[in-house]
This record gives structure tokens, sequence and C-alpha cells, in this order.
């Protein structure tokens, strides 16, 4: 079916889950299976003096009880830690053990301890409950800044002051120089506070262990199997990696929580292995909140310096990172090249120096969250600007237009050099900006704003641009930054005799509606119909590799691994083609789905030519039966998606309540395959960027506990605190990836957050507020509010 | 030291013995394997295990398997006839309420009784009517829109009959 790239097809994947039927991992049943119950420790930091399971062993339905000592005698490593960032002075990141199950200390709370498995999911939990565990609790340290003073209690003995390693980008004679002349310095000093993923479905694992063959199934609840595979395989069990096969079947959204290598993911695998039936574990949500990586939790300060017409001359940041209790898997690349890299935003900054310390801390692991950084990097700019343009008396928008990089396309204008290390593929910063104001009406509610604040109403409009980086490669380059593994990605094209498409991809869909782009995809390029395309995910034993689906990467990269092979089936089809119509294939076309000779009325379909490859009896001399192209795709660069976002907000002065009136999004994501599904993630991003700015935010007590670890806590957006959203799209195409496309899937994330606390902060102006620490809730601008004159 | 229970699940009787403290969610999943009905959480805040109970919208991790003795229970599974949709399930598809599909079902369900009791709803009371339902994949936007367009759907086949 030629013509549907660019189409909002309805999703293929939706009849599953609204009858039901979709299969995640906690729906999996396999005979004889046993289930999990983990022992987490309810101390943040603790010498573990002893541990009694005896009275626990001898009840109902109790297989076994596995604790740190069992793991540490069998040998068993701890999960990795997938990207090394040095010390400045060349020192190695330290990188102490995380171990399947602790055996000596307990290092936030939620750490685990032992593994109680029995017949039932029931009976596992009341066992637990009878293992009689001795602590000693320890002080804690919860605050990165805190964790890095002197006499700090230590996360990791052999880790001084708890630093892991600490980075600089940028250049910082340069930038101290610039700043020296600036005429004006706006400084910012904030918390980016730290979220709890929270995707709905708990994560979720089940080790297989089948001793006649040797052979171990891990179903997880991953964005990421064949990176699992390999850690798990390689660095942690030591198991032969073709002994192993992952699958993530049907996954409950991930927002980057689900793409590490967990203990729980090993911890099963193992556990099978020794009891010889399939054991499953799945969190509680209680367990989630505690044990699913956080994101953000960055401590910073700010400077942006201008000069008199309000053109920035340099920016300079200090960032404390907070990493948790262990390095999780991507943990150090999040507060340094998915930030750092991204300070130079929309603009034309000449001096830029940023300085991050990645700190140990009695918390949990803190790794990739919608946006992973650039989220951290786009709030940290865009509230430097509102507030200089608030003392410059500047209009926000006047001075981000300003200082934007003007329009390049990356073909006949090269990329443009940050000062930050990146190269920008293509951008056209200031059509987003004019249409979101165009579309929320700017000069119009400013003028609103204005007749308000005379009556008392405080209307409040906050703009954000922002740029992100997405599909983090090529290999050569992200090897060099640190990355302990490629960032390419796989697809395998198989076209079967009947002329049916089955494509084999490396990336995971959970929510993105792969199945339906990626198909729309093939269908288009071959010119066959959308139901004769079938997309395989999530198995390592069908999928030969891949490195999943994270950093809006899927499409970028994964969509372009597909299109690598689309290509060859094409190349090879011509051929075949070329053969049967005894024509040259110079003088052949493929379009609707057929090789024609030009000029003529002679061709032959897809089918027809798929269905030779497979019989092969009137065939060209030398070529290769069958249809079917394994591809590799390493992208010459990242892609460079930005946007304008625009939140309109009526601040309750009696209650401090901040009603979001109105949100409009312009978007720059390249060129798109599938409008509703884009707007689907746009949407989908613009709420957990909104939950930032006024609700979510993790609270750890002085002595570590997570004091907001439920739902009935943690405030998450419901739909009766939002409005609909208005979106719009202005499209400049990636140059250097075949389908022209960038990326989507958090965008609305990075937008939205400064969006919104720049609408409080400008609604508050009249109190002379400046500055509110996220989230920004009714409490805080209440107190704000009747704190100030 | 069972209880024996006696309930009608999508229009089919069964009958269970069951442990008392067994909650209707796990009920539902692990002896009926209707594994449409999602759990989320611990605390009956998610909603994603919302069925029908003698047609109102229960959260079934709120209620013991015990408590739902000789009552009518309706999940996603029931909700239309095999290989059909019932509008509601339509509109999901049809206006992309869904992402991940976590929380689907209960989004479905929970739909079911708000335009049984009120079919034409404005946009203000569907979002109020899914205060108990988190979504963190769709923004609720398209969610919005998918109710919208099953209360259209069943106002028109009503005009029409």
């Amino acid at each position: 079916m030629t013509n549907i790239i660019g189409k909002s097809v309805k999703r293929v994947e939706d009849k599953r889950f609204i009858t039901g039927k979709g299969r995640y991992t906690d729906d999996i049943v396999l005979p004889g299976m046993l289930h999990a119950q983990i022992i987490r420790s309810h101390y943040a930091h603790a010498k573990i003096l002893n541990i009694d399971t005896s009275e626990a062993e001898v009840m109902e339905g109790v297989i076994a009880i596995f604790t740190g000592k069992d793991i540490a005698e069998a040998g068993i490593n701890g999960v990795p830690c997938g990207w090394q960032v040095d010390f400045k002075n060349g020192d190695t990141m330290k990188e102490p053990p995380h171990p399947l199950l602790v055996a000596d200390k307990t290092r936030y709370m939620g750490d685990s301890v032992a593994v109680v498995i029995a017949q039932s999911k029931a009976l596992a939990k009341d066992a637990a409950e009878m293992v009689k565990i001795d602590y000693e609790p320890l002080e804690a340290v919860v605050h990165a800044e805190e964790a890095v003073e002197e006499g700090a209690p230590l996360v990791h003995e052999d880790v001084p002051n708890n630093i892991s390693f600490d980075w600089e980008l940028g250049d910082r004679e340069k930038t101290n120089q610039a700043m020296a002349q600036a005429d004006h310095i706006t400084t910012l000093e904030f918390v980016n506070q730290r979220l709890i993923p929270n995707a709905i479905e708990p994560r979720s694992a089940i080790g297989d262990y089948d001793s006649a063959n040797d052979k171990y199934t891990l179903y997880t609840s991953s964005q990421n199997p064949h990176l699992i595979r390999l850690l798990m395989c390689a660095f942690v069990l030591g198991i032969p990696e073709h002994k192993v096969r992952v699958v993530s079947p049907d996954v409950g959204g991930g927002f980057g929580s689900k793409i590490f290598h967990y203990t729980e993911e090993a911890l099963m695998t193992w556990c099978s292995r020794q009891i010889g039936k399939p054991v499953k574990w799945t969190a509680e949500r209680s367990e989630s909140f505690m044990t699913d990586c956080h994101g953000r939790d960055h401590v910073t300060k700010a400077q942006m310096g201008f000069d008199k017409e309000g053109n920035m001359v340099g920016l300079r940041v200090k960032t404390f990172a907070n990493l948790g209790a262990y390095l999780s898997t991507f943990g150090p690349c999040v507060p340094t090249y998915l930030h750092g890299t991204l300070l130079q935003g929309l603009y034309t900054t000449p001096a830029i120096h940023v300085d991050v310390t990645g700190v140990f801390t009695h918390t949990t692991p803190v790794d990739a969250y919608r946006g992973a950084g650039r989220p951290e990097a786009t709030y940290l700019l865009e509230r430097l600007i509102d507030k200089a343009a608030l003392e410059m008396d500047i209009d926000p928008a006047a001075l981000r237009f300003k200082n934007f990089i003007p329009p390049f396309d990356g073909v006949n204008q090269p990329g443009y050099q940050t000062q930050v290390a990146l190269q920008y593929d293509s951008g056209n910063y200031e059509p987003v900006l004019r249409r979101a104001m165009d579309m929320v009406g700017y000069q119009e509610l400013r003028q609103e704003q204005a007749q308000g604040r005379e009556n008392g109403k405080l209307l409040g409009i906050g703009i954000s641009t922002y740029i992100e980086a997405c599909g983090i490669a090529p290999s050569a380059v992200v090897g060099a930054l640190g990355a302990r593994a490629g960032l390419y990605e796989s697809a395998q094209v198989r076209v079967q005799p009947t002329g049916k498409v089955s494509v084999y991809v490396g990336s995971h869909s959970h929510g993105q509606g792969h199945e339906t782009t990626f198909a729309q995809i093939v269908a288009d390029k071959f010119g066959i119909a959308m139901e004769d395309v079938e997309i395989i995910h999530g198995d390592s034993e069908s999928v030969a590799f891949g490195m999943g689906t994270y950093g809006s990467r899927s499409l970028a990269v994964g969509g372009s691994a597909i299109m690598k092979g689309i290509e060859k089936v094409i190349e090879k089809g011509a051929k075949i083609a070329a053969h049967k119509l005894e024509a040259s294939e110079d003088d052949l076309q493929f379009e609707d789905g057929k090789w024609t000779v030009k000029g003529t009325d002679k061709s032959i379909s897809f089918g027809d030519v798929a269905l030779t490859a497979y019989v092969p009896h009137n065939y060209p001399e030398g070529l290769e039966p069958g249809m079917d192209f394994a591809s590799f795709y390493d992208p010459a660069n990242f892609t460079y998606p930005f946007g304008a976002h625009i939140a309109v907000v009526e601040v309750d002065t009696e209650t401090g309540k901040v009603d979001l009136k109105k949100f409009v999004a312009c978007d720059d994501v390249g060129n798109v395959i599938n409008p509703m599904i884009v707007d689907g993630q746009i949407h989908g991003g613009l709420v957990q960027g909104i939950g930032q700015a006024l609700f979510e935010g993790a609270i750890y007590d002085e002595s570590g506990q997570l004091i907001n670890g439920s739902y009935m806590d943690y405030t998450m957006p419901r739909a009766d605190d939002l409005p609909s959203f208005e979106t719009d799209r202005t499209v400049t195409p990636c140059p250097h990836n075949p389908l022209g496309v960038k990326g989507a899937g958090e965008a609305g994330t990075i937008g939205a957050t400064p969006a919104v606390v720049n609408a409080v902060t400008d609604a508050l102006t009249p109190f002379g507020i400046k500055d509110l620490e996220m989230p920004v809730t009714p409490e805080k601008v209440w107190k704000a509010i009747h704190n100030n004159p | 030291m069972g209880s024996l229970i006696h309930l009608k699940v999508n229009g089919q009787s069964q009958s269970h013995e069951v442990e008392p403290r067994l909650l209707l969610a796990y009920y539902l999943r692990e002896v009926l394997n209707l594994t449409g009905t999602h759990i989320g959480c611990d605390t009956s805040n998610c909603g994603a295990c919302v069925v029908l109970v003698n047609g109102k919208a229960v959260k079934s991790c709120t209620m013991l398997a015990v408590q739902a003795d000789g009552l009518e229970i309706t999940t996603i599974e029931g909700l239309a006839n095999d290989n059909e949709l019932h509008p509601i399930q339509e509109g999901f598809k049809e206006q992309h309420g869904l992402q991940c599909g976590f929380c689907t079902p209960g989004m479905i369900m929970t739909a079911a009784q708000l335009l049984a009791r009120n079919p034409d709803p404005t946009e203000d009371q569907i979002r109020e009517a899914l205060d108990g339902n988190y979504c963190r994949c769709t923004g609720y936007h398209n969610i919005v829109k998918a109710i919208q367009y099953a209360s259209e759907k069943v106002k028109k086949e009503v005009f029409h009959d």
C-alpha cells in the first residue's frame, strides 16, 4: 500500500489490549511455577547482623530461601554499569558492586536482603514475614551535596566522599572570561527534584531453567531484552549467551525505568536453576516505588551572562547529581553526556562550561527517566532565560528570538557545532516559537494578563523552547564517551514465499506503537497491504540482536535499520525481476508493488518476485535463493528534535492552587510516519513534564525513609488535573537518516516542565516572586505569596 | 479452610473454594485466568483492576472474592461478544486512547459505568469520572476523546433504533 507514510493509521496492536488479551509478564503462567517474595531492607543504611530463616523454612509451601551469603558463596557478581565516566584527573570511575542480594550491609531502603520461594505468592509472603533479620541501623545520607562533605556517612567504604566521578565539559577559562565581561548575570540555584517513573505495570520477572536442554528462559518486563541477556550472561551469572532466551512480552509502560538490568532478573534466573522450576516475581507497587530506578535529582547552580543588548555571552553550571546507592546501567551517562551536552539549547551562547559531580547516597539508584538529562538541561536554560528576561525587563519571547541559532538544514548549510561537543543535525527554531505564540494568542494573553492584574486575577504565561538529542550514536563516538555498548539497531526483513513480510526488530514497543509505525514503512515501501506485514519484537530467540527502546531512538535508529533491509530486498528483487522480464535492471523501476520495464506495460509483482526467490526454477545464474536480510544500522549522528511549548495558568491567591488553563505545543520531530501516534507521544510526554512541575517528587527523610512511596502519597497527574492540549508541528527533516525522522518520545516531557514553572512565576510577578521550587504545590505558592509584601 | 463461592463472571456460572483473604482481582486473574484485569498498585489508587460488579464499576482489589458470592461480574473480556467491539473499545482504538494498554481495561470499564449513568457527558464530567484511574502514557487527552466517541456512537445508535 503506497503513500501510507504520514497517515494516521489506527494501531494494529490495539485489539488485544482493548479486549483484555494483552500478554504481560505477570499474565504468564508456566507449569509448576513457583513464586518469589523478596525481603527488602526497611533501613536505608544498616549492618546485617544475622538472618534466621529456620521458622520460615518449615512453613507450608516454602521451597527455598536464599540470602546474600548464598549468592556470595555461589560466586555471583553484581549487576554491572553500562557507562563509564572517569574523574577529571583521569582516575577511573568508582563502581562498587551491586549484588543480587546484599550480605553485609543495606545501602538504601528497598535493598534486597533475601528471597523466599514458595508455591504461591501468598505463602511466599507469609514466610517472608517469619524470616528474622537483625539489623544495626547506621546513619544515612540522602542529599548529594551533603554526601560529599567531610565526615558524611559513606555508602561504600572504598568510595571517599561518596564521589563516583567528577566531570566537566566546555571551556572553563573562556567561560569565566565571558562572565567577567558580562553586563548582566542571572543566577539560579535550584533542585531538579527526584521523580519516580511509575509505569502502571509493576516490574515482573520469571526465570525458567530447562535442565533437559540446559537452557534458560527469562521473561521480563523490559524495554531492552537483548542487552539484559548480554549483561546477565556475561557479567552476572557467567552462563553462555546462546543458552539463554530473554523474552519481553507486552510491557505496560517503561519511561526509562525498564531499560536497566535489574537484580531481580538475574536472581529469578539463578533461583530457577537452583530449584529446577520456573520462579516468578512481580513487584508490588510499594516495591516499584523503592526499587524502580528513579530519575533527575540534580542540585544545580547556574549562571547566564548577557551583554547590554540581551545577547547571551556565557553559561556556567555546577551540578551535584545524586546517583543513589549503586550505579544503575546508564546512571553515570544521564547527568553528564545527556545533560551537559545539551546546555547550548537553541541559542548561540559562545562560551559554556559545565561541571558535574556524581554522588552516591543511601537512596534508590537514579537512572534515565523520560528525557534523561535533557529535561534537566532544558529546565536550567529556560528558567534562567525567563528570570533574566524579568531582571532585564525584556519580553521572554523576544529574549529567545534574539538568541536563537539561525536556521541550518544540515545539507546546504553545515550542522551547528555547539560549545559542548555536539553537532546539531538540522534546525529552524524561530518558526516553532512563532507558531506556538499564534496558537496560544500570546499578545492577547499579555493584554488579558495586564487587565487581570488590575482586578487581582493572576494569569501566567510560560514559554519554553527546547532542543533534545535522540538516538544517541554512532557507536564509535559513544564508545569514546564511556558507553560499554554500541548504540546501533538491528532489523531483519524476511519476505515470505507468498510475498507476506515478517520484520524482526531489535527495538521494543511498550506503548509506542511500533507494530503500526514500522508496518506502515514496510507496506509503503513495498507497495503491499499493512495486513501483509508483521512486526516481531521482544524475544531474543526470534530477533537476532537489539539495543532496545529508549532515548526516542526506535524510529530514527531502528526504523533506519528496517530501511536498510527494505533496500536490500528491492535490490535483490530487481535482479529477479530483470531476469523474469528479460530486461536490464537499469530499465526497471519499482513502484506500487511491482517492477515495471520503463515505458512499457511489462511488469512483475512483489509477490511473484518473492515466490520466484523461494522457487528458483527460472532464476538468475549465481544468485542465492531466498529473500531474507538482516541489517544493522549505526547512525552518523544523534538527531535533534526541538520545539516550543506555552503554558497558561491561573493562580488562586487564596489557596495557592495553580490551574493549568491551556497548554500548546509546537514540536519539530522531523518527518512523521504516523501523526496520530506522534501526537499521542507528545500528549503523554507533556503530562509527565507537567507532573514534575506541579505534582511529583520523591521525599526522603534524613534517615533515608522514602516517605511518599505509594500512590496514596506520591501525587501523579490525574485526568481532572489537566486540560486537553493543542499540538502542531513544523517539519525540519533529519539530514542523516533515510526516513528524515528525529524521534518524539521525550519531547513533551522535556519542554513542558519549564513552560509550566515559567507560567507560575510569571503569574506571581506582582508579588516580586522570581523563583519557586518544584513541584509547585499550592502550599509553596501560598507561602510564597503570603511571605512576600 | 476455603469458602465456597458461586458467582457469574461474564455470563458464566463459576463455583470455587477460595481462601477468605483472596482478593477478587486475584481470583479473576489466577483462578479464572482472566488476565485482562490488571493489578497496578496495592492501595486501590490506580484503577487498572476495575470491573463491573452487578453493573457498578468496582476496583476488584478492594473487594474479597468471597464478597462476590452470588454477584454478577463483567470483566474486560466479557464487555463485548467475541470478534465484536463495544463502542467504548472501538472509541479507544479510533481515538488512540491507549498506548501500553495496561490501564486500558480499567479505563474502559470505568467509562462503561459513566456512559450507563450519563450517556452524554461533558469533557469535565469525563475527566471527573476518570479520577480514580491512572494512565501514565496518554496524558488522558485521547482517553477523553475515546469516551466522547463512544458517547456519540451510542447516541446515534439509540437514535436509529
